[in-house]
């Protein structure tokens, strides 16, 4: 199968959750998704489609909070982004790392550091801010500014 | 549940790529549960470089890691280079990764020398060591810098290999083929080394698929996962080479990887050599005038595994998010599989399996029992203790034979 009936496939099971499909080339396509619908596709790239779990980028836009999931299928070398944009007042999504590590580390890093809450993680303590990070700061914000813009 | 001894490693170095403290729970000799303690000293480079432009972002990403200086800028490059569409000269091709192999080279032969320094090999340490100052005279005279080279830019590199450089680079690799040679013969013919590291640490197929780890600790463990190969960048899909894998998944296997890896570098660098050859001098730039508003995924195979980058641009000069994931991020979660139920002699050599810039773990804390703070072991001990198990077993084989 190559990267566009991969593509077709999926937005032909997942039609209803389905927003967006961007094709930007033959190796990378981003496909804007229901943020409910989290779980089922990434459970279906993940279980029946063979991908493996990159890593997830989560960005700060007028939009609210986006999180692109990275998804890699090694054997077409295609990168496959699941896309949702979150309400901005109350960030929220479900967590992937039950069913894979792969995203155990990485939601906490975004807890931290955008205050995107992940719904059922299994290890929700904290990763990088331990003990030294006030509590409900989040520096990734845009609206954050550093003690150095402050003066 | 009895009373567990907790045995820390770490937590940082100012110099680590990614400094983190390693709690080992132990219930005497063996360990029961890890847990990992990160973010001491959170550089925020995703941050930074929103505010720096494309060009200052390549000497930022170049020193998020010490040792594979190379991989961030060459990732960095491929992303900004998507999202502005720009092919760059075959001459640019070769030399990128004509480093990035040299690079390579020199990172697997510093993994091989502290490796053999945890299991009390300190010959291998010398001779791997040795080894690798050829190759950083190398990137001197290329690049002008031992480390942190500086040779990446938007549309290609920075300096040119010119024909007399190629002939030194040659020279040496003769040199360093010869080398690998006695240094593969020497792991691989040693039944002490294969004593303490086969069963060692075993990583299976799909505990590297659920942690998604990659690099040689992925392939170790038979999963022919390559970003060279599988999203082909660079020079990679103008040269012949293979994929090397091994399927037992222990520290063996993975030692096994990285040596037999080198040889393919080599004989990538050969080839690209004879590509710069054919290509015209000078020609290693292509002008990029702006970078237009769109997201770009980038992604090179450093020596510990793929480099990820994802680079959002709004069309102004800097990115307006940088998300950056090195492959150590993956590989040590997999610490939870592979140094439950073994001994803390083999937790050493274990947690090198994977590489992951060793430096914050020669930096271990002094150990306490977690139940009564007495102190039990120092970092120095707890290599003593890796070093005595070698010397048991080398008297073990000795008086079988």
């Amino acid at each position: 199968m190559n990267n566009s009936d991969i593509i077709a496939r999926i937005a032909q099971e997942f039609k209803g959750e389905l927003l967006n499909t961007e094709v930007k080339n033959q190796r990378r396509a981003i496909l804007t998704i229901k943020p409910e619908a989290i779980l089922k596709i990434a459970a279906y790239l993940y279980k029946a489609a063979g991908f493996r779990f990159i890593i997830a980028s989560a960005v700060h836009t007028k939009k609210g909070f986006e999180i692109h999931y990275h998804f890699s299928n090694d054997p077409t070398g295609l990168i496959l982004n699941l896309h949702v944009v979150l309400d901005p007042e109350k960030p929220e999504i479900e967590s992937l790392s039950n069913m894979f590590n792969a995203s155990n580390w990485i939601e906490r890093e975004m807890h931290e550091l955008f205050g995107i809450v992940f719904l059922n993680h299994p290890e929700p303590g904290k990763l990088i801010s331990e003990g030294n990070w006030a509590e409900g700061v989040y520096p990734y914000r845009k609206e954050f500014k550093s003690s150095k813009n402050q003066e | 549940m009895g009373r567990k001894t907790l045995i820390p490693i770490g937590p940082y170095h100012p110099l680590q790529e990614e400094p983190e403290l390693f709690k080992l729970y132990c219930d005497g000799e063996i360990v029961k549960d890890i847990q990992w303690v990160t973010g001491y000293n959170h550089r925020s480079i995703e941050k930074l470089s929103e505010s720096k432009t494309y060009e200052q972002v390549f000497f930022l990403v170049e020193r998020i890691c010490g040792i594979c200086s190379t991989s961030h800028p060459f990732a960095f490059a491929n992303a900004v280079e998507e999202i502005a569409g720009v092919e760059i000269t075959d001459r640019a091709k070769y030399i990128r990764s004509v480093i990035a192999e040299l690079e390579r080279i020199h990172s697997h032969l510093l993994w091989v020398g502290l490796a053999g320094h945890f299991l009390g090999y300190n010959t291998v340490f010398m001779w791997a060591w040795k080894y690798r100052e050829p190759v950083l005279d190398l990137f001197e005279m290329i690049t002008g810098n031992r480390n942190s080279y500086a040779m990446f830019k938007v549309g290609g590199v920075r300096r040119d290999i010119e024909g007399s450089k190629i002939s030194e680079i040659r020279k040496v690799l003769d040199v360093v083929k010869k080398k690998t040679d006695l240094l593969t013969g020497a792991v691989m013919d040693d039944p002490v080394i294969h004593a303490r590291t086969k069963g060692v640490g075993v990583l299976s197929k799909q505990d590297v698929i659920d942690f998604g780890a990659v690099g040689p600790t992925a392939r170790a463990s038979g999963l022919a996962i390559d970003v060279r190969m599988d999203d082909p960048y660079a020079a990679y899909p103008l040269v012949n080479w293979k994929v090397i894998t091994a399927t037992a998944g222990d520290v063996f296997a993975k030692a096994e990887v990285r040596l037999l890896e080198m040889y393919e570098s080599i004989s990538i660098i050969e080839q690209c050599l004879k590509g710069i050859e054919k290509e015209k001098e000078g020609e290693i730039t292509v002008k990029v005038n702006e970078i237009p508003p769109g997201i770009g995924h980038g992604r090179a195979e450093a020596p510990r595994g793929e480099v990820f980058h994802f680079v959002m641009s709004d069309g102004s000069n800097c990115p307006a998010r940088h998300k950056i994931r090195a492959p150590s991020y993956v590989n040590i979660a997999t610490f939870k599989k592979s140094c439950i139920g073994q001994t803390i002699a083999d937790a050493t050599i274990t947690l090198a399996g994977v590489d992951p810039c060793y430096c914050c773990t020669e930096r271990m804390a002094v150990a306490c029992d977690s139940g009564t703070g007495e102190v039990i072991l120092n970092g120095r001990e707890l290599i003593e203790r890796s070093v005595l198990r070698t010397g048991e077993l080398k008297s073990t084989l000795k008086e079988r034979t």
